[in-house]
């Protein structure tokens, strides 16, 4: 069995670019992705901004050679283009050579389409293919479908943690032994349905979000797709591989405080971040850097501060939120930032918190402003937490030569 | 090993007290199966009965039911699967979007209708800190928690809470019908199998287990394994699956003792069921389930109640033989199910 789990593939389509590399240009270059709607038909238009992906669902069929006439959800058409890239870059032509599984991530599921034609579907004769593809399954399998993946499927759906989960259940299955490689990661688009709720909760802010800020107003949504291979020790030495980085440690706690909001003193959140450390043998002063979850709420920045400075016993690592550039994704928050976290270490960069201006007054910590260069980084701690309480930490680590 | 030391299950049957289950089946003639409705009180406040939907409260009171059971106050983890979530909260909120233009939003529904509400009410109910965490993959979705929990115990965890469960609605079953998977007019479930229609008949039900590394005097059963598989081509890959999922468990066929199977009363769905009985358990005991509790992507968790129960009391009633063959003993069974031939999964129990 796999001790070491190796990220060998990344993936990502955002706000901020439709593959890996416009992504890390715009990370790099301090290009932020949130603007006014222009893909998604609702009265918010004009007063939400999101960070919406730049192609409509006609183009990115194309791009995959699937014709317009055929049921596929933007979420599903977005999760097939970044596996699409992970694959590629993971170097994998044949993906039955090995035992190959995948676990996604989704909230929204195929909300996004169903919520165009929901009443006609209830109220009338009318009938397209779409009637099929709400649940959350079918993302996953139209993904499953695309590549011809077989072994082993599942999706995953904890709110905003769901695909830092699907990255946890993926090395498990690894070490486990029940398979040698597997894709990870998660996808979301927008929706009215997500839009007009996040909005009744009142934590959308008006204006592109301010993570960590004291004059936070609310997070930004945004879709993404972004996905990881994960490989074991095995196939890494059979086939000569030279991974990416090393997943070295994953928790999974629950905060058990209130379905949308974080407790005070953000207990799960520090749960997780402990148990994460526990995971990867490590001590909290080897971590270089956290991808925080940050999404810009009076109540996440304050809990997970909290949970850090706790954790990190006062001394906490460099951080910032990247969420200012993409928005909070959901279901591909976790897999996104953790290809986020892996781009830092390939590149030796920490990006850094955009829009950042005061601190938060309770306590006194101050994310990264200014891009960093030529750091070493040798783990990074990626934090996911979400509705229902449910939290998940990565720790994404330099490959030990 | 891993032993599950509870079972509850809240489903359009007796299913809360096994011995009130095997005296009669409830009868249906309706669009689809509802479950019965359970009295909260012991469980909750009269007006989080009210407030909390119906998957959700099932499974508040099915998890506390499991862990009563398996002695056990606090599990290492909770782990739900559902096909579809919260499916009439969803619908709420979703209506009144499309109905009222954006406008005059709360925010109730949508907070309940995220697809870990269940797992996160329990956790918040018992104050559980620990893993936690909800598979949403159609018929493979209840299988997906019950391999997480077995990932747990080899991981060296105790004991784990794992559910499946799925809620049925009208405007749900409305819409879905058109697709022409269920049965178009109202069913009666004691015929189930006599229909010559096609569809199946669609139901809904919340079960929750306790899997534990640990054998107790109140054990149900033995867990020996779990597999899922795929889109099968055809009977032949089916037939190969289970012959090597039996393989890697050092069990024949003739070791079966009774097979459950996930008859539905459609005869394309049931063709590969018919297939495998009688080419390769012809002589083994056969009982179905799905005239109880009817079909939906986590009805195998209700499946995995019912084997439970069969072990641990040595007895079934007459009203789930598929065939009138009877067991001598009942130590090993075997689950077969799939969920509209997209999702199979086969799961083989012990007497512990």
């Amino acid at each position: 069995m796999s001790k070491k789990i190796y990220i060998s593939g990344i993936s990502a389509i955002s706000a901020i670019g439709n593959n890996v590399a416009e992504n890390f240009d715009a990370l790099i270059n301090q290009k932020s992705g949130i603007g006014k709607i222009t893909q998604l038909n609702t009265i918010h238009k004009n007063e939400i901004p999101v960070g919406e992906i730049k192609l409509s669902d006609k183009q990115l069929k194309e791009k995959l050679s699937i014709t317009d006439n055929q049921a596929y959800t933007r979420t599903a058409l977005l999760g097939i283009t970044a596996v699409k890239e992970a694959l590629k870059n993971a170097e994998i032509s044949e993906i039955n050579k090995y035992k190959t599984g995948i676990v996604s991530a989704t909230t929204v599921a195929g909300m996004t389409s169903s919520e165009k034609f929901y009443l006609d579907f209830l109220n009338t004769d009318f009938y397209n293919d779409f009637i099929k593809t709400h649940e959350a399954a079918d993302s996953t399998e139209k993904i499953a479908d695309y590549f011809g993946i077989k072994e082993f499927m599942t999706t995953v759906s904890t709110a905003c943690s769901s695909s830092a989960n699907a990255i946890m259940t993926g090395a498990r299955l690894i070490k486990n032994g029940l398979l040698d490689r597997v894709i990870v990661g998660g996808t979301d688009a927008l929706s009215k349905f997500t839009l007009n709720g996040f909005n009744t909760l009142i934590i959308l802010d008006r204006e592109p979000c301010k993570p960590f800020d004291n004059e936070r107003k609310g997070l930004n949504l945004g879709e993404a797709a972004a996905y990881l291979i994960l490989e074991s020790e095995d196939i890494v030495k059979k086939e000569h591989k030279k991974p990416l980085a090393e997943l070295s440690g994953y928790a999974n706690a629950n905060d058990a405080y209130h379905q949308t909001a974080s407790s005070p003193e953000g207990y799960g959140a520090s749960l997780a971040m402990l148990q994460a450390l526990e995971n990867a043998n490590l001590k909290p002063s080897e971590i270089d850097y956290i991808n925080v979850h940050g999404t810009g709420t009076a109540n996440n920045d304050l809990s997970e501060g909290r949970a850090m400075l706790k954790v990190f016993d006062n001394k906490v690592p460099k951080f910032s939120s990247t969420k200012a550039y993409t928005g909070h994704t959901l279901a591909a928050a976790g897999s996104l930032e953790a290809v986020y976290s892996v781009l830092s270490i390939q590149n030796k960069v920490i990006f850094p918190n955009l829009r950042f201006k005061n601190k938060i007054q309770e306590f006194n910590l101050i994310p990264e402003t200014e891009l960093i260069r030529n750091t070493d980084i040798k783990h990074i701690m990626s934090n996911s937490f979400g509705f229902g309480g449910n939290g998940t930490v990565l720790i994404i680590s330099e490959i030990n030569q | 090993m891993i032993y599950i030391n509870g079972a509850a299950s809240i489903s359009p049957q007796n299913s809360l007290d096994f011995n009130e289950f095997v005296k009669k089946m409830l009868e249906y003639e309706d669009d689809f199966l509802k479950s019965i409705k359970p009295d909260c009180k012991e469980y909750m406040k009269p007006i989080q009965a009210r407030r909390l939907s119906k998957t959700v409260k099932n499974g508040i009171i099915c998890s506390r039911i499991a862990m009563q059971q398996a002695e056990i106050e606090m599990p290492d983890a909770v782990i739900f699967g559902t096909g579809l979530g919260i499916v009439l909260d969803t619908e709420k909120f979703l209506e009144k979007m499309l109905k009222d233009k954006e406008e005059y939003l709360t925010p109730t529904s949508f907070i309940q209708s995220t697809h870990n509400t269940v797992a996160a009410q329990i956790a918040q109910k018992i104050k559980c800190h620990n893993y936690n965490f909800t598979y949403v993959n159609r018929g493979f979705s209840f299988e997906s928690a019950l391999l997480d929990a077995v990932m747990h115990i080899k991981e060296a965890k105790k004991n784990i809470l794992i559910g499946g469960g799925d809620e049925m609605t009208e405007h749900y079953f409305h819409i879905i019908k058109k697709t022409g998977i269920w049965k178009q007019t109202p069913t009666k479930n004691t015929e189930l199998l006599n229909y010559k229609t096609n569809g199946v008949l669609c139901g809904e039900a919340v079960s929750f287990f306790i899997l534990s590394d640990e054998k107790k005097d109140e054990t149900f059963a033995e867990l020996k394994d779990i597999r899922m598989f795929y889109k099968p081509d055809n009977v032949s890959e089916i037939k190969t699956q289970i012959k090597d999922f039996l393989t890697k468990n050092n069990t024949e066929y003739s070791d079966i003792d009774l097979i459950i199977t996930g008859h539905t009363g459609d005869k394309n769905n049931d063709a590969v069921f018919e297939a495998i009985l009688s080419e390769n358990l012809p002589e083994t005991p056969a009982v179905y389930y799905k005239h109880l509790c009817g079909e939906f992507q986590t009805a195998n968790a209700f499946a995995f109640w019912l084997a439970n129960n069969i072990i641990k009391h040595q007895k079934y009633p007459d009203f789930i033989k598929l065939n009138d063959k009877n067991p001598e003993k009942i130590e090993t069974v075997l689950i077969y199910n799939h969920y509209f031939n997209i999702n199979h999964s086969l799961i083989l129990l012990s007497r512990p």
